[in-house]
């Protein structure tokens, strides 16, 4: 049997997944009697036919790519980083202590120390499983997902008990000062010739958009990059090269840890511009469609965000105009986690096939 | 906090125990033959919704048990085929069986019952309800005992006795039938199983089948006995609960009741902070306890309360070509 040449292998197993999960979906939506067509031209509509469903899409996309990124990062030192919904969470409270109690005098400044202060947090609240699973061997996938529970009752706790103005009811923390607000894309000059009204998407995108650049760099083009890369395709190889275990699982995991932290500044300070529960909605869980979509790879993982970021705002708009609900993306979501990530061999066995029968068919014509 | 307010505290404990207890063992049947399964929570909100919805439609809470089961079953099954066939991995599988549960529960029972993703309430013959145990009645003038046979172990719908008595028949089968051996084998040490002329694939799907039963027979409790009726994330976690119980009680079916219990307990406290509050004299916020089951869990993995082993080649595809 061969083996599936390369670009199909990285362009044409993901289309493929995508396909699957897209046919299931409209199954779905055949199933509680509406109309899969209906659905998907409001979805395009709303999220990419106009610069205020733009504002949205890339909105979202922006979040899905600190997450997506961080799950990468995790996934090539061979660790499952499911604690990005956690450590999104933190990076919200870190973003929000630094921008409540610090007096910054202009927004970029504040960008630059809410940046690393939702990333020192990020990286904190991953870094006690990322020790756990250095030195104790405890498995690193439970210990995330026990994090992300006890990040969301540390959250409750913090924004009822603690951060909580008097006399306010909801659990939220004061809002941001002036000087905090961050430019949406309709306040930069030259965007706002597009973007003619209010969106949420922010200049965050562009350090989203840097880190994916980053990324790249530490993973292909530096000795760590090297290293995580080498550990993640096999241990006692890399521990035989003299690389650490520990260190690389612990700088895997701060890494990616910082990175679903840094999301904050998108959702915490660049929307809402306070901090409230359950802040991360979902967008750690979402790094890892993102990250399985994108192939692990910082360009892939910037396309599946905007592929995700479209899901995301159309699945808002189905819940608006139709009758579809808006869990319809989790649906969505959950299928194009499960085709790409679990069910890739299956793909990916079905392509050989294929292409098996097209050679041998191309080998019978040569002979005769 | 004085004897009443116990036996309150007691009996929803076993109550909350229950659904644990069940998703518990299921996943202790799957993760004992090597396949990882975190995706318990998104099998009990199936069977939640499921067997809501049926058991609604049919006025037959039987019925409904019945549909809560074929659909975990069914999940299993998907789990089964991308971990078991096509070698897929489980933990990936795991959550994306748990998005599409979370999403597609509320999109059927909201095209069914259009009450915004929640079943109408249960009531009748569409619910299990309390049985009284023979005595309990007569013997409640015991000091000490009596109400503790009437309150606590008395009163309870007829899953929550089954869920007790599957912690026996579990051991029995693990530890006492040829396939129960097999299935343990098959958790350490596949080739070795496959190497006696056993199939792998088929006692990894029995498995997989045994977890989607009782992930059923949980979902259908929290739906039918301990609340009338399905609404949106009613499972709450309790997947993930159940799995951290798992591993608390080391892949261990008698443990697997006590740690149940255990966590069992810590959500009936969360939901009565004023009995914290006299007992600790301190004032500790709910947050606490609600997090408490995951803190345990983590220390326990961490090899601070006795070493988790888990199943030797749990999480591992195995290819039989090799």
């Amino acid at each position: 049997m061969e083996r599936l040449p390369r670009w199909a292998d990285l362009a044409l197993v993901p289309l493929i997944s995508l396909l699957l999960a897209a046919t299931i979906a409209a199954l779905v939506i055949l199933a509680i009697g509406q109309d899969p067509w209906e659905a998907i031209t409001v979805m395009v509509q709303g999220s990419v036919m106009n610069a205020y469903g733009w504002g949205y899409t890339l909105y979202y996309a922006t979040s899905f790519m600190f997450t997506g990124l961080a799950v990468t990062v995790a996934f090539h030192a061979g660790l499952f980083n499911i604690g990005g919904e956690g450590q999104a969470q933190l990076g919200g409270l870190g973003v929000a202590l630094c921008c409540l109690f610090l007096p910054w005098p202009h927004w970029s400044l504040a960008l630059i120390g809410a940046t690393f202060a939702g990333a020192a947090f990020g990286a904190a609240w991953a870094a006690i499983p990322a020790y756990l699973q250095a030195k104790r061997g405890s498995h690193i996938v439970i210990t995330t997902i026990m994090f992300n529970y006890i990040a969301s009752a540390f959250l409750i706790f913090m924004l009822v008990d603690v951060l909580r103005p008097d006399g306010q009811m909801d659990p939220a923390t004061a809002n941001f000062p002036e000087a905090v607000h961050l430019p949406t894309l309709n306040e930069l000059p030259g965007l706002s010739l597009i973007f003619t009204s209010g969106v949420p998407a922010n200049v965050t995108l562009f350090i989203a958009l840097a880190m994916a650049v980053v990324v790249w760099a530490l993973l292909w083009r530096t000795r760590l990059g090297y290293a995580i890369r080498a550990f993640g395709k096999s241990e006692p190889a890399a521990r035989y090269a003299g690389i650490s275990p520990f260190g690389i699982i612990m700088l895997a995991m701060l890494i990616s840890g910082g990175l679903a932290g840094m999301m904050a500044i998108n959702n915490v300070m660049g929307e809402a511009e306070r901090l409230l529960g359950n802040s991360a909605s979902g967008a750690g869980f979402i790094g890892i469609a993102v990250a399985l979509m994108g192939r692990n790879h910082p360009v892939g993982v910037v396309l599946a965000a905007l592929l995700f970021g479209f899901l995301f705002q159309g699945g808002a708009e189905l819940g608006l105009w139709t009758k579809i609900p808006i869990e319809m993306r989790t649906v969505v979501q959950g299928l194009v986690i499960l085709f790409t990530g679990a069910l890739d061999m299956m793909v990916r066995m079905l392509l050989t096939w294929i292409f098996n029968l097209f050679r041998a068919g191309r080998l019978a014509k040569g002979a005769a | 906090m004085d004897y009443a307010t116990l036996l309150q505290i007691l009996d929803s404990t076993i109550r909350l125990a229950t659904p644990l207890l069940f998703a518990c063992l299921a996943g202790l049947y799957s993760e004992r033959a090597g396949i990882f399964d975190i995706g318990l929570e998104g099998k009990m909100l199936m069977a939640a919704m499921s067997s809501a919805s049926v058991a609604f439609l049919t006025g037959s809470v039987w019925a409904g048990l019945m549909a809560g089961i074929l659909a975990s079953m069914l999940m299993a099954g998907i789990h089964g085929i991308a971990s078991i066939t096509f070698r897929g991995n489980q933990l990936i599988s795991g959550v994306a069986l748990n998005f599409v549960a979370s999403g597609i529960t509320v999109l059927v029972a909201q095209r069914l019952f259009g009450q915004g993703g929640r079943t109408p309430p249960l009531e009748g013959e569409a619910r299990f309800h309390p049985i009284t145990l023979p005595f309990a009645e007569e013997l409640q003038s015991v000091p000490i005992l009596g109400p503790l046979y009437h309150e606590v172990i008395s009163g309870h719908s007829l899953l929550v006795y089954v869920a007790v008595l599957t912690v026996p028949l579990t051991w029995w089968i693990l530890f006492r039938t040829r396939f129960g051996l097999r299935l343990r084998a098959v958790g350490e040490n596949p080739a070795a199983v496959d190497t006696a002329g056993i199939s792998v694939k088929g006692l990894r799907f029995a498995a997989v089948a045994i977890t989607g039963i009782l992930c059923g027979l949980a979902g259908a409790y929290m739906a039918t006995a301990l609340q009338a009726g399905f609404g949106r994330e009613m499972t709450a976690g309790r997947g993930y609960i159940a799995l951290a119980a798992l591993i608390f009680a080391k892949w261990r079916p008698v443990a697997a009741l006590w740690a149940c219990l255990l966590f069992g307990f810590f959500q009936a406290l969360a939901l009565r902070p004023d009995v914290v509050e006299a007992v600790v004299q301190v004032k500790i916020p709910v947050p606490f306890l609600d997090a408490l089951p995951y803190v345990l869990t983590v220390l326990v993995l961490a090899g601070f309360v006795g070493k988790a082993i888990p199943p030797r080649a749990g999480g591992e595809p195995y290819v039989k070509e090799r």
